[in-house]
């Protein structure tokens, strides 16, 4: 058997949450991909007869305010919510990865101005940042994907600078550059691809995060809006409601939130544990 | 020495508030809405508009606009808040304290658990105490702070009745304490006001208790591996080999340096309190900063909008200094590198 395969073997025999963090992130996709076909009812078909409604065989997971089913909304929201998260992150990490990867390896002038970029994002509370960007370039869910990136764009550009800072000397590196390769190359073909398991890990735990931001921003009001399933404006909805006991209406999409982040850091411990014993949780 | 450490990390600080100034005039600046156009009202010829504009000094370059941004912000002009008709920064100014006493008060609940958990995992690996502090930890990052507020009103309140309803910092019955520091839980001890301090601290139970839960995981795994560390280091074997009790070798010396990496930690978790903070106060209606600027948000009233976010940021530039600060005070080495 392949030894790598084996070692994920090795390690998911050791730790089987991992397995289950991975089975679980599956199911995430595959109900983002499909829920629309799963859900039992339209996700915004009202029916105010049925308004409020506790969970029973016909509505599972009960029906909000306006007699939609909940659990319909649950599970159409996953698409928008998984978008929303991958987009940011993948944007923050094509930002980040190059911009941390240049200051790593020139060092110098480029680092301290790199460097300046991530300190003044950093310097916001990251969740109120993301608030006034979303203020300033309209509200709407495209540009909460935009501050999300951006609001963890430097968490990708300091650890690609640190992988990158400890690569320089590497003797791969040296063996490359001697036969002949330019910087360009060298940091493509060379340092990218070892830097990218950790920076693997790195995606996995901040796409919990990314999720949560943008689940904390529309429950406040901003980007996605009704009557869009979607589990942080569902949360909101079902806030008005649990000061008089209703509470499935808050629950379950909280619920659905709160497995999905729960599982995407698992999974973020677990690709760690493949990735390098040595940092095993 | 501490006078020169702390006047260091006040000049360290300077960039960082320079950069949150520019970062905020250059989003006040994309902000959707011409304010001049608003001060004109809807009848108004695109003259008058014009006017205005020169008038408010938006017909001006970029940067000569920053100039006087700059000169209203040394003013403590923020502009007026058009849903409550006042000056931004006067509002500010009033609910401040509010929102303050409630991170503190999550901050200081976070610390009080977070700290024994951590030592307790750290000192026993691999016991019950051990997971559960991992448990927590993985939960306690999985958790929507407003997902938990809720449930814990739900519980608390609504299931048990022990909590009063999340309705902002006191009930209707009480009055608030007369203002000396602000924070209402010092100003009705101050005044010796029991019965109102009673009020006030049921009020914050519940918003504490959720930015708490939300801030102890990271605290909490922080405390374990620095402890962890410490404790397999040489002079701790060596405190132990001398028979010092169990408690000073804990404590005095393991816990004394394993607090370090948990200072530098508490610069994020302000960040993640700051944010948390204004979902916290929408949950639990608490007339803070935060529940502020989401009202603006509604209503798309961006004056108040870019007073919050650059007072949250001052007070989160302001929050690390102070941890930095901190960090000299309690570790000698930093004091002789200065």
């Amino acid at each position: 058997m392949n030894p790598t395969l084996r070692h994920i073997r090795h390690v998911l025999s050791e730790n089987p949450v991992t397995g289950l963090a991975f089975a679980g992130f599956a199911a995430i996709l595959l109900l983002a991909l499909f829920g629309p076909l799963i859900a039992p009812y339209d996700p915004l078909a009202s029916n105010t007869d049925q308004a409020l409604r506790a969970p029973c065989w016909e509505y599972w997971f009960g029906t909000d305010h306006l007699g939609r089913d909940i659990f319909s909304r649950v599970i159409v929201a996953t698409r928008l919510d998984v978008q929303i998260s991958l987009a940011a992150v993948a944007l923050s990490f094509a930002l980040g990865a190059p911009l941390g990867i240049c200051a790593g390896w020139y060092g110098g002038r480029t680092d301290r101005m790199i460097g300046r970029v991530v300190d003044t994002i950093m310097a916001f509370p990251l969740f109120v940042l993301a608030m006034g960007i979303v203020a300033a370039l309209g509200n709407s869910v495209v540009n909460i994907v935009y501050a999300t990136a951006i609001i963890n764009m430097p968490f990708y550009a300091r650890m690609a600078r640190a992988e990158t800072n400890a690569r320089r000397e590497a003797g791969f590196v040296e063996a490359a550059r001697l036969s002949g390769n330019g910087d360009a190359r060298i940091l493509a073909a060379h340092i990218f691809p070892n830097i990218l398991p950790p920076m693997m890990v790195q995606v996995s735990l901040n796409l919990g995060y990314a999720i949560l931001n943008a689940a904390g921003l529309s429950f406040i009001g901003l980007g996605v809006r009704p009557p869009t399933p979607e589990w942080g404006i569902m949360v909101a909805e079902g806030s008005a409601y649990i000061v008089s006991g209703e509470w499935c209406v808050a629950l379950f999409p909280g619920l659905a939130l709160m497995l999905a982040v729960f599982c995407f850091n698992l999974l973020g411990d677990g690709l760690r544990d493949i990735i390098d014993p040595r940092r095993r949780t | 020495m501490i006078a020169h450490l702390i006047l260091r990390r006040l000049l360290g600080a300077i960039p960082s508030l320079v950069a949150v100034v520019v970062v905020t005039f250059l989003l006040t600046r994309a902000l959707p809405g011409d304010p001049a156009a608003y001060f004109a009202g809807p009848a108004a010829t695109p003259q008058a508009i014009e006017e205005i504009r020169h008038k408010l000094g938006l017909d001006k370059s970029l940067p000569l606009q920053f100039v006087d941004y700059l000169g209203d912000l040394a003013r403590g002009e923020f502009g007026q808040s058009l849903t409550t008709g006042q000056p931004v920064a006067q509002d500010i100014l009033a609910r401040l304290p509010a929102s303050v006493e409630l991170t503190l008060a999550g901050l200081i609940l976070a610390l009080i658990v977070a700290l024994p958990l951590g030592v307790a995992a750290a000192t026993r690996p691999g016991s019950w105490i051990d997971h559960l502090a991992r448990v927590v930890s993985t939960a306690g990052v999985s958790l929507p702070v407003f997902f938990t507020g809720l449930l814990l009103v739900y519980v608390f309140y609504y299931l048990l009745g022990w909590a009063p309803a999340p309705m902002g910092r006191l009930d209707l019955f009480t009055s608030a304490p007369r203002t000396i520091t602000g924070f209402f839980l010092i100003d009705s001890l101050l005044t010796g006001e029991f019965a109102t301090f009673r009020a006030a601290a049921a009020q914050l139970t519940l918003p504490a208790l959720t930015l708490a839960l939300f801030s102890v995981a990271p605290l909490a795994r922080m405390t374990r591996a620095s402890m962890l560390g410490v404790l397999s280091s040489d002079f701790v074997r060596t405190a132990r080999a001398n028979g010092l009790s169990r408690g000073t070798v804990l404590v005095t010396y393991a816990l004394r340096n394993a607090l370090l990496p948990v200072v530098t930690t508490l610069g994020m978790v302000f960040s993640f309190l700051l944010g948390a903070n204004v979902l916290v106060e929408k949950v639990f209606s608490w007339p803070g900063i935060g529940s502020y600027a989401i009202e603006a948000l509604v209503a798309s009233d961006y004056a108040p909008v870019q007073g919050f976010i650059l007072t949250m940021a001052v007070l989160y530039v302001t929050l690390n200094l102070l941890i930095d600060v901190l960090y000299g005070l309690i570790d000698p080495r930093v004091r002789i590198e200065a």
